[in-house]
């Protein structure tokens, strides 16, 4: 699987696996069924990749509720190798359903994230106000409860969007709540930060930097992605005010934090390079793994100095909202936006800049 | 004569003549004497030739004539007169000679007593100078006999005169030793009344004498006492000097008495700038008072004129006395004096910056002025405060404070001040000073301040006012158009800039007071937008959908956001122009209202959920898409009404869209917001400039929300219009 990207989204009750080739490409669509509901948010295990895990609304009795499942693909589909017919109306398969996140207690799971680098045991939800830690027992087929929090204020508290920090040996967590962001220590279930007002109205989420373990991204609907550094949260970092509405979606790419992916509700789809705040503040200094060893001493021939932050490019393939946007996991040089009609985009950072941040 | 006789009357003294009487023939007859006389001496031409009425001078006939002939005379006579007038000729001529011979009798006797006078007189003459001589003689032996006593005085006196001499300079020698003697009790009484001055003259004028005369015992004693006294003398004055309350002249008088009695320079120098330091602070002391915290401070120009006459008078004083007194000291005192000025100077400069800085805030005064305005008839609790008054207002009370200040600075090149004509003040200070320094400055402190109030980080709302955005913004479009460059023109002419520096053109400064201004009217969009989104949003997130009752009403929400934004469009109406609208018609909106319920209502109202089905909507409303244009929802609004309402509106119907997406509903839910939308649609397209963005933008809502139903049932058009008609 190594040009391929697989690409999961949700849609009402469908999960698409889309397989990008990237040397011939070729899109592959494999649908699954989620029966349980519609599916609201949605994350894939980092260890087990045929492991993913969803909320999904459901509606009994003229009500609605959220709750949220771990679920497995099909043998064939996590191989990768699978070749489907290339027929949309293939017979659909359906998920193995592993466990429930019971929400009993709790309701309306706003969004389930995995421990990033951790062995697919541990999962926290998100539900109006409680932050909730899962154990996965005997092979995710059972959840228990580890520990929780919840968040206690004046009004409805409700958290919007959360993240798990790959740093610090995975004990850090960040949730969204209206215009605060707050950091969690999951050991202690206790709060270590808090970043009131981060935006002028409702963060819709954030984001880790992956290479430098006090930065994260927010955005939020005053159309302004931050970032902030969380050992001083007085004032952020930077802002940039590139949207004209709601940005719903800021992602860091997984190697190159300097790339910064914003998706937004006015359509468009932007990349940024934040140079100035990223890990590589002078250019690329170690090779990345994808490098082959020749071009090793070209790197250092390179002028050292600070590069300007700027919008690389901005995307308007989009004629509706965009939702959702990720880097794929595979080619740090791909990233997939998908809109409210349904359109999913895939694209690749600028040649150019690539070879600008290689070499 | 016999001849003359013989001859006749001459024609002028004709017997015509005779009845003139005497006095007409006196000076004919003298004349006639004259003439003979000068025919004597030989005058006769030049004197015949001035009498103008004589006949030919040359005729041998004119018997008074030079050249006249008896001959011819008579030839003439007997060839041409009858008898009779022979004979009265003759008794003529006749009488005539008498006539003279009796004037020349006349003559010859008066000459002859003339000069026997004459005679006499010279010999009387001859008489009194020998007397004369008689006199002078004796005088001379008299002047000798004086002489000669006057020089045996002078011999006799010789000896007195040289005594004296001696003794008027023993005299003046004992006054001398007597000032000396009575020096202590003088310099003593002088110090007791307080006559420094003269105590200090006293002891100055002895100082040298008792110097060279110490060794004498008496003398010696004398200057012990003196010592004394003069040691008194300068404690009471250093006392006098110390106490300090006297003026700067005083003092400096007391440092030139105390220099006078030989006390150490270098010491009074130091003390007297001490001294001068305590007054100077004190100044210093009172100017900062009048800064003072509480702001009741008066006038920059009376703090400045105070300041002036004050503290820089006070130091320009010191500065000439001390310069007066030590200019002894040299370079070194002066170089004290430089670094005392320098650091009161500095100080002082310090105060007067923190008063202008004072004034710089004159811009934000106006603004705490207009918001308290704008806040205070809300709690009066009357409608829609006067913001075209409050702009009026507001515009005209900068525009005089900067005409004040104007006034102010030109006192600076005035004719009659005396550093006007520095180049400094010509060029640079005009250019630099007051163009730039403080018109351009004060136009961008302006943009500045309003600018600061988009960037303000409280941006739920309650930080600024809204109307104070759009006003501010008014304001700034103002000047852009108008007010900068009238301005900048009053400035050019008032302080003629004469040099090359580079100045700002108008056209930036236009551009950024234009950019601000367009700036805050987005900002102002963005707000007025937010409070209707949040109205909005609140009003979506809250509610129920799934289980709401069948729709009876337009939900109150809805008119809520109607009145709001009348209540903006009467608000933006007040200071900006209408704009420019699209043309349509007016009962368009159910037209659109058709749109959505007829043309998508296939498509998008009965999804089914095989995995073929969603490419058909999504097909539909692309297709739908690529024919209209995408909606930019924070776009730069225009200078106008229309324009304005129309960003507003897009953001919260951008708002209800998302937030519609983001909620389940059930039947009778999206039949609400169905109803909800063609509520917001009747109303709303009034607003914007083109209402086909309202419809497009509603339309969006209720497919959503129809997408977002499991039951998706539309109300019927006509019951929609009903239910809105009544509500």
């Amino acid at each position: 699987m190594e040009d391929d990207a697989p690409v999961i989204y949700g849609l009402e009750f469908q999960i698409h696996i889309i397989d990008f080739d990237d040397e011939n490409n070729i899109i592959n669509k494999n649908v699954l069924l989620h029966q349980a509901g519609e599916i609201w948010h949605i994350s894939a295990s980092p260890a087990d990749r045929g492991v993913l895990a969803t909320c999904y609304n459901r509606t009994s009795d003229s009500k609605v509720l959220t709750c949220a499942a771990v679920w497995r693909m099909p043998k064939e589909l996590e191989s990768g190798t699978h070749e489907s017919p290339d027929d949309s109306s293939s017979a659909a398969q359906t998920l193995e359903l592993l466990c429930h996140l019971d929400n009993t207690a709790h309701s309306n799971m706003a969004c389930v994230v995995w421990e990033p680098m951790g062995d697919g045991k541990k999962i926290i939800s998100l539900a109006d106000n409680h932050i909730l830690l899962w154990d996965l027992q005997e092979s995710s087929s059972q959840a228990v409860l580890a520990s929780s929090a919840s968040l206690e204020g004046k009004g409805q508290l409700k958290f919007t969007s959360g993240r798990w920090s790959p740093h610090h040996n995975c004990t850090q967590v960040a949730t969204a709540n209206d215009t605060t962001l707050r950091g969690w220590d999951t050991r202690s279930m206790s709060q270590i930060y808090c970043i009131e007002n981060a935006h002028g109205q409702l963060v819709r989420d954030l984001d880790f930097n992956p290479n430098k373990q006090y930065y994260l991204a927010s955005c939020g609907d005053d159309c302004k992605v931050k970032f902030w550094d969380t050992r001083n949260v007085t004032e952020p970092v930077k802002t940039l005010e590139e949207h004209s509405h709601w940005v719903w979606n800021v992602r860091y790419n997984h190697s190159h934090d300097q790339l910064v992916l914003t998706g937004s509700s006015d359509s468009r789809v932007i990349l940024s390079n934040m140079v100035s705040i990223s890990s590589e503040p002078f250019g690329h200094l170690v090779d990345d793994d994808d490098i082959s060893d020749q071009e090793d001493h070209r790197s250092e021939e390179k002028s050292k100095e600070p590069l300007q932050d700027n919008v690389i490019a901005t995307y308007e393939e989009h004629e509706d909202s965009v939702y959702a946007v990720d880097w794929s996991s595979a080619d740090p040089w791909l990233f997939a936006s998908l809109s409210y009609d349904g359109r999913l985009v895939i694209n690749r950072v600028p040649r150019a800049l690539k070879y600008h941040i290689l070499l | 004569m016999a001849a003359a006789a013989a001859a006749g009357p001459s024609p002028g003294s004709g017997p015509g003549d005779s009845p003139e009487g005497p006095e007409g023939e006196a000076p004919e007859r003298r004349r006639k004497a004259h003439g003979m006389l000068k025919l004597y001496y030989g005058l006769s031409e030049g004197e015949a030739a001035g009498r103008p009425a004589g006949p030919d001078p040359l005729d041998p006939t004119d018997l008074n004539g030079a050249h006249f002939d008896p001959e011819v005379y008579l030839d003439k006579l007997r060839r041409e007169c009858p008898l009779a007038q022979l004979m009265d000729s003759e008794t003529d001529m006749v009488r005539q000679i008498r006539a003279l011979d009796s004037d020349m009798q006349t003559l010859v006797y008066e000459n002859y007593n003339k000069f026997i006078s004459a005679t006499d007189t010279i010999r009387k003459m001859k008489n009194d100078f020998r007397k004369m001589e008689d006199e002078m003689d004796r005088l001379a032996t008299n002047m000798a006999v004086i002489t000669d006593f006057s020089a045996r005085i002078s011999a006799t006196l010789q000896d007195r005169h040289e005594r004296i001499t001696k003794l008027a300079g023993v005299h003046a020698l004992l006054r001398k030793l007597q000032f000396l003697f009575e020096l202590p009790s003088r310099l003593t009484k002088c110090v007791e009344l307080g006559a420094y001055g003269q105590a200090v003259r006293y002891q100055g004028r002895a100082q040298a004498v008792l110097q060279q005369y110490q060794h004498l015992p008496s003398f010696r004693a004398i200057q012990d006492d003196c010592q004394v006294i003069t040691a008194r003398l300068a404690q009471q004055l250093r006392q006098r000097f110390r106490e300090g309350g006297s003026g700067a002249p005083e003092q400096a008088e007391c440092v030139e008495l105390l220099l006078a009695l030989g006390e150490p320079a270098e010491e009074l120098c130091e003390e007297f700038l001490a001294h001068a330091r305590g007054r100077l602070e004190e100044e210093l002391r009172s100017l900062e008072a009048e800064l003072g915290p509480s702001p009741p401070a008066p006038d920059v120009l009376e703090f400045t004129d105070h300041g002036g006459s004050g503290f820089v008078g006070g130091l320009c004083q010191v500065a000439a006395a001390y310069q007066e007194l030590f200019a002894a000291q040299g370079p070194a005192g002066a170089e004290r004096l430089a670094a005392f000025a320098r650091e009161l100077g500095s100080r002082y400069f310090a105060l007067v910056e923190r008063r202008l800085a004072q004034e710089r805030a004159a811009f934000l005064g106006c603004l705490t002025d207009v918001r308290q305005a704008l806040a205070a008839p809300r709690v009066a609790g009357k409608e829609g405060p006067g913001l075209a008054e409050l702009l009026a207002n507001v515009a005209s009370s900068i525009l005089s404070h900067i005409k004040a200040s104007l006034a102010a600075v030109h006192l600076f090149t005035a004719k009659e001040v005396s550093f006007s004509n520095k180049p400094y003040f010509r060029g640079e200070f005009c250019s630099q000073g007051v163009r730039e320094g403080l018109i351009v400055g004060f136009i961008r402190s302006m943009c500045h301040t309003a600018q600061s109030f988009c960037d303000s980080p409280g941006e739920k709302g309650g930080a600024t006012p809204p109307a104070l955005l759009l006003l501010l913004s008014r304001l700034c479009l103002d000047y852009e158009t108008a007010t900068i460059s009238y301005i900048l023109t009053l400035t050019d002419e008032q302080f003629l800039v004469q040099d090359q520096f580079p100045v700002t053109p108008v056209s930036t400064l236009c551009a950024e007071a234009r950019e601000t201004a367009r700036r805050l009217l987005t900002h102002y969009v963005k707000v007025q937008g937010l409070v209707i989104s949040q109205m909005l949003r609140k009003s979506v997130e809250t509610r129920d959908w799934l289980s709401t009752l069948e729709p009876r009403n337009v939900r109150a929400v809805m008119k809520r956001v109607v009145e709001d934004t009348t209540a903006i469009d009467v608000q933006v109406g007040l200071l900006y122009e209408e704009g420019v609208r699209k043309a349509q018609s007016s009962d368009s909106s159910k037209r659109t209202f058709s749109v959505y319920s007829s043309s998508r209502q296939q498509g998008r109202y009965a999804p089914s959920y095989t995995p073929s089905a969603p490419m058909d909507t999504n097909l539909l409303s692309n297709i739908q898409k690529l024919f209209s244009e995408r909606i930019d929802v924070f776009s730069p609004v225009e200078f106008n009404k229309v324009s304005v309402l129309t960003g507003i509106i897009k953001i919260s119907l951008k708002t209800l869209l998302e937030c519609v997406r983001l909620r389940t509903f059930g039947r009778f839910g999206l039949q609400q917001v169905q109803v909800d939308c063609h509520f917001l649609q009747l109303y709303l397209w009034r607003f914007v400039a083109d209402e086909e963005l309202v419809h497009l933008l509603l339309d969006e809502v209720v497919a959503s929300a129809a997408l977002r139903c499991p039951d998706p049932v539309p109300m019927e058009p006509s019951v929609v219009e009903v239910i809105c008609e009544r509500g």
